[in-house]
């Protein structure tokens, strides 16, 4: 043998160990779990041959409490590049059968490694996250190996796009790394998410709690709002990703990538979505289906806060950021959640130069001790904040009813709205005629020889002056007022005129938003 | 309504029926809709109750001080409260009699548990 091929067969042989990861029985343990392995996430996750790993020959550091002896493939952690639909992606994944995938200072440097790679060429992050957490034996440097992934997470946001999948555990400390990306997908029966887990909270409190009532995919995809997108199954999941990288740009000098325009489907009229009485639910997705290119709205936090829908869809082939009041959860009021939600949502889109299309029917904010205990002035605020600051071009469409702070909330030309368009169903005012009419005629309903009649009248008489667009459209607050019918054809029309928008800020360093 | 799937199919979706839907009061009156899961779960709000000392943060009780019907003073220790790896002192916040201890030394609690009664 020729020493040149002896040397590839050693090479070989290298590789062929270190594909085994933590070898047969532990990777017969994470099948039996239901989960797939780290190389089997990647493989399903990227376009077919397209990935190449880096830093396969890194070894672990510890060499205290026996760990010297030990042999970690990758160190837990397999990195490398790749492309989802031809798109260019950075990729971590941390493997669960070296070690648990626990996160030794090489592990971490081999992720912090990745992380920098991505910064520099400009393309999407995603870390898959499978981990017991620290490696106990590396004492402070897992420590400083998580700090140094936060400290990059935080650099890149809003530079590139960050996307976490949770596909096992991801405890402690781990979990403020997804936390700062911008877009956390969850399995059912899988994902794990918690700072303090069962064990601690049975040690300290006694109370028995199983990890996924904790912090399963679930719990995070309904109640804490920590994850984005909820999937059955690991490759349901990865469906969710691809389709969101076809969304977004590579980063926030690029536009997403161009497709088709399409017309939107025939089944979604948009003449007969919203119901002429205000107090009548709708779900409000299907105004947006009936608006984008092909009906394809692509929603995020489907499960959390539904009171109000954010999600992408394209418009003439280029994609939109859709913010909607949604009347078919909680009336569609503004809350604490709703508002933490949207504002994100709304920080993304400008990050990434992606327009934003606000669909607006509110009552106006919920009211509740729960809530302004909660801090609902505070949270709200940053829905305020959010649209104020966003320079993307910003189109609002009151469909019916945008009352009192609601109005000025969401999208309105005071918060420098580029384009206000409403329905003739549209209902602008200061409160709802019920709650304006009692206040201004109060004396005559409490005088009236029958109160009933009286306010019924006088709501009546509140409801015909002022209920409508035409008092806002007098003042220019809405530039004009559409037959719904149009809504798409002046969406496009908005869209094409403000890409070349101006927006001259006054310098700061950065603004003190409410978080 | 029809409902399209990730993959671009769609799907027709039951329409919703009136006793699907919950009432939600807000200041224009009463609106059907549905409860997100969070709403659903929310506890009634409670006075505060300066009476009722509870347990502010979940932990172990490492000493008790204080027997019923024992007078006590504004500032008065009754009782340590061991979480988060401190020692922390529960004292009176008013001037007042024990009326009942419902915890001893070694006991777990949850937040928000009753652990002294004042009248």
């Amino acid at each position: 043998m020729h020493e040149k091929d002896s040397k590839v067969e050693e090479l070989k042989k290298r590789k062929e160990q270190i594909l085994q990861g933590g070898g047969e029985k532990a990777v017969a343990k994470q099948i039996a779990m239901g989960k797939l392995t780290a190389r089997e996430r990647i493989i399903a996750l990227l376009d077919e041959d397209s990935f190449h790993e880096y830093d396969m020959f890194v070894e672990h550091e510890a060499r205290d409490f026996g760990m010297e002896g030990k042999v970690l493939y990758g160190d837990g952690v397999i990195i490398g590049t790749g492309t989802i639909y031809g798109a260019p992606v950075a990729v971590f994944a941390q493997d669960f059968t070296v070690a648990g995938g626990s996160l030794g200072s090489m592990h971490a440097r081999k992720i912090t490694k990745i992380m920098d790679y991505a910064l520099r060429m400009r393309i999407p992050l995603i870390g898959i996250n499978d981990s017991g957490g620290a490696r106990i034996q590396e004492g402070v440097n897992s420590l400083a190996g998580y700090g140094e992934i936060f400290w990059r997470n935080t650099l890149n946001s809003g530079i590139i796009p960050q996307i976490s999948v949770i596909l096992g555990p991801c405890a402690g400390g781990a979990v403020y790394s997804p936390a700062l990306t911008d877009f956390v997908f969850v399995v059912d029966n899988i994902s794990k998410m918690f700072i303090t887990g069962p064990d601690v909270i049975k040690s300290v409190l006694g109370e028995e709690i199983s990890q996924e009532d904790l912090g399963g995919a679930k719990v995070h995809a309904q109640i804490t709002g920590n994850a984005h997108f909820y999937a059955e199954s690991e490759y349901e999941c990865f469906e969710q990703i691809k389709k969101l990288i076809t969304f977004i740009p590579w980063n926030n000098t690029r536009k997403a990538r161009r497709f088709e325009p399409k017309d939107p489907k025939a089944c979604y009229n948009i003449e007969e979505i919203v119901p002429g009485d205000p107090k009548q639910p709708y779900d409000v997705r299907d105004v947006i289906r009936a608006i984008v290119d092909d009906s394809n709205f692509f929603e995020i936090q489907e499960m959390w806060a539904g009171n109000i829908v954010i999600g992408f869809g394209r418009m003439n082939g280029e994609t939109v950021g859709f913010v909607a009041n949604q009347p078919l959860v909680m009336a569609g009021v503004l809350d604490v959640d709703s508002s933490d939600k949207a504002a994100r949502f709304i920080r993304y889109c400008d990050a990434f130069s992606i327009p934003l299309c606000t669909l607006v029917d509110l009552p106006g904010y919920l009211p509740g001790i729960d809530q302004e205990h909660a801090g609902v002035i505070r949270h709200g605020a940053k829905l305020l904040y959010a649209y104020s600051e966003a320079t993307v071009p910003k189109l609002t469409v009151i469909l019916r009813k945008a009352y009192g702070g609601g109005y000025i909330a969401m999208s309105s030309r005071h918060l420098r709205a580029d384009f206000v368009f409403a329905w003739p169903g549209a209902e602008i005012a200061v409160m709802g005629p019920e709650g304006a009419a009692n206040i201004i005629f109060r004396k005559e309903i409490s005088e009236a020889a029958n109160p009933e009649e009286m306010r019924r009248q006088k709501v009546e008489e509140y409801k015909e002056k002022f209920a409508n667009p035409y008092v806002a459209a007098a003042k220019g607050y809405i530039d004009t007022v559409i037959e719904p019918a149009e809504t798409r054809k002046l969406l496009l029309h908005a869209l094409e005129v403000a890409s070349t928008k101006v927006s001259d800020r006054p310098f700061k360093k950065h603004g003190i938003p409410p978080f | 309504m029809t409902k399209i799937d990730i993959n671009g199919n769609t799907h027709d979706t039951p329409k919703l029926n009136d006793s699907q839907l919950n009432t939600l009061a807000v200041e224009d009156g009463e609106y059907k809709t549905l409860f997100t899961p969070k709403f659903s779960g929310y506890k009634k709000w409670e006075q505060h109750n300066e009476k009722l000392i509870r347990a502010f943060i979940p932990g172990t009780i490492v000493e008790v001080f204080v027997k019923p019907g024992q007078p006590v003073k504004q500032g008065d220790m009754l009782l340590i409260l061991d979480a988060m790896k401190m020692n922390n002192q529960v004292k009176s916040p008013i001037n007042a009699t024990v009326k009942e201890v419902n915890v001893k030394v070694g006991d777990k609690v949850s937040k928000g548990v009753d652990l002294v009664v004042l009248e």
